[in-house]
């Protein structure tokens, strides 16, 4: 293989490989964000416990 | 007698003869590790990381040094942690437990700057195919463009060792002149109006079990598709899930303090000790440090446009500032951005975001280092 075949082959594949699987991490992201949403306290519990005897 | 004396004598000289005869590149490069001295304590310069290369440096080119010739101190520390690639990853264990991926995973979509700020890898590797660097060595040198040394190293000294010198102490100087190298090219390529574009902090809404789980997809993901790139990510990663999963506090602690810093110290000794003028002065060098040089301009420049771009897409709420942040230098990158964010208007705030953008680009780093090393498996050359 050529210089000029190598060098245009590594750089389409990586950055799309690139751009591809951080697409993919993107999606995942947002997949756990939705399973697992922030759940915020409510008001009850952002009322401090009070302290024992 | 008198033989014997004068012969002891001789031998207690030999350094001086050398000096005087071949000595030249040796004097260069201890005006350079001077150089590295200076900028380290008076500067300072990433000093971590310069004083153990200075001291290095300094070292092997003592006129008839054998700190690296075999049974040699810093051979021993190279042979040890670099040939062997431990002391790279164990970098990134403690890079991962410092990290907080908190502000990209509040705005996942900014990960993509963390893809713009690569763009220079592939340009620096073309250019140097161009200047009659063999195949792999000019993907040793494209990676100066991750602005991400140890990535760098990992690759450099399993693939071209003779290349790691320069290689790696392009990749960590450019890491520290991103304060001075991004602004100008940041200017040239946004508008008064767009540097001036407010981006706004939302309520939190990343729970406590997806940063658990990051970590853990984002070593399944890359392992899948670009498995040579796995004692990278997989390393970085370990070092996040130490700190997210809150329970081993002792080793979070070790992996961010005591194990980084004596990995710090052994690898900048050892790079240092690769450091020998009569091997390191070459026209190779300069032309590996010009095209780091290019490529980070060019990753900068990446990034704003896609800043620019996402700017225009999101009808005005992304500052395309942030863009540039992209890169792996942490945080430094984003520490750019928010000072010239900050400068244009005095009200607005990129911190978070840049930082985000910023640890996109170390993950993005690791991935486009990963893709190339799988691709480069793929095609037999490796």
């Amino acid at each position: 293989m050529d210089n000029l075949t190598f060098g245009i082959t590594m750089t389409v594949v990586g950055t799309g490989a690139t751009f591809f699987i951080l697409g993919i991490l993107i999606f995942v992201i947002r997949l756990l964000k939705t399973a697992f949403p922030l759940s915020l306290p409510t008001e009850a519990e952002k009322k401090p416990q009070s302290g024992g005897a | 007698m008198l033989d014997s004396i004068i012969n002891g004598l001789v031998g207690l000289t030999s350094g001086f003869e050398f000096l005087f005869t071949q000595g030249l590149p040796n004097i260069i490069m201890l005006c350079i590790a001077a150089v590295m001295f200076y900028l380290a304590i008076a500067k300072g310069v990433e000093p971590l990381l310069l004083i153990p290369i200075g001291f290095g440096c300094f070292l092997v080119n003592i006129p008839l040094s054998d700190v690296m010739h075999e049974g040699g101190i810093l051979k021993f520390l190279y042979d040890m942690g670099i040939a062997t690639e431990v002391f790279p990853l164990l970098i990134f264990v403690g890079i991962g437990a410092m990290t907080d991926f908190g502000p990209l995973l509040e705005n996942p979509r900014i990960l993509l700057f963390g893809a713009a700020g690569q763009f220079g890898i592939f340009l620096a590797l073309l250019l140097a195919l161009a200047f009659g660097f063999s195949k792999v060595e000019a993907v040793c040198i494209g990676i100066i463009g991750a602005c991400d040394g140890p990535t760098a190293i990992y690759v450099t000294a399993q693939y071209a060792p003779h290349l790691l010198g320069a290689v790696s102490v392009a990749a960590y100087s450019y890491m520290s002149l991103v304060p001075i190298v991004q602004p100008p090219i940041m200017r040239f390529l946004t508008s008064d109006k767009e540097r001036r574009v407010r981006m706004t902090v939302g309520k939190p809404t990343v729970s406590a079990r997806t940063r658990l789980l990051f970590p853990i997809v984002v070593t399944l993901a890359t392992g899948f598709i670009a498995p040579k790139g796995l004692p990278l990510m997989g390393m970085i990663m370990l070092g996040n899930f130490l700190k997210e999963s809150g329970v081993v506090s002792r080793l979070t602690g070790a992996s961010e303090n005591e194990i980084a810093n004596v990995v710090t110290l052994f690898l900048g000794l050892a790079i240092g000790g690769t450091m020998d003028g009569h091997k390191f002065l070459t026209v190779q060098t300069l032309a590996i440090f010009g095209l780091g040089f290019v490529a980070i301009c060019v990753d900068t420049a990446a990034g704003v446009l896609l800043g620019k771009l996402m700017c225009v897409l999101s009808g005005g709420k992304i500052n395309p500032l942030i863009g540039a942040a992209g890169i792996s230098a942490y945080p430094m990158a984003a520490r750019v951005a928010q000072v010239l964010g900050h400068k244009y208007d005095k009200q607005n705030f990129l911190l978070m975001h840049a930082m985000g953008a910023n640890t996109g680009g170390q993950i993005g780093s690791v991935v486009a280092a990963a893709v190339m090393l799988s691709v480069l498996q793929g095609m037999k050359l490796i």
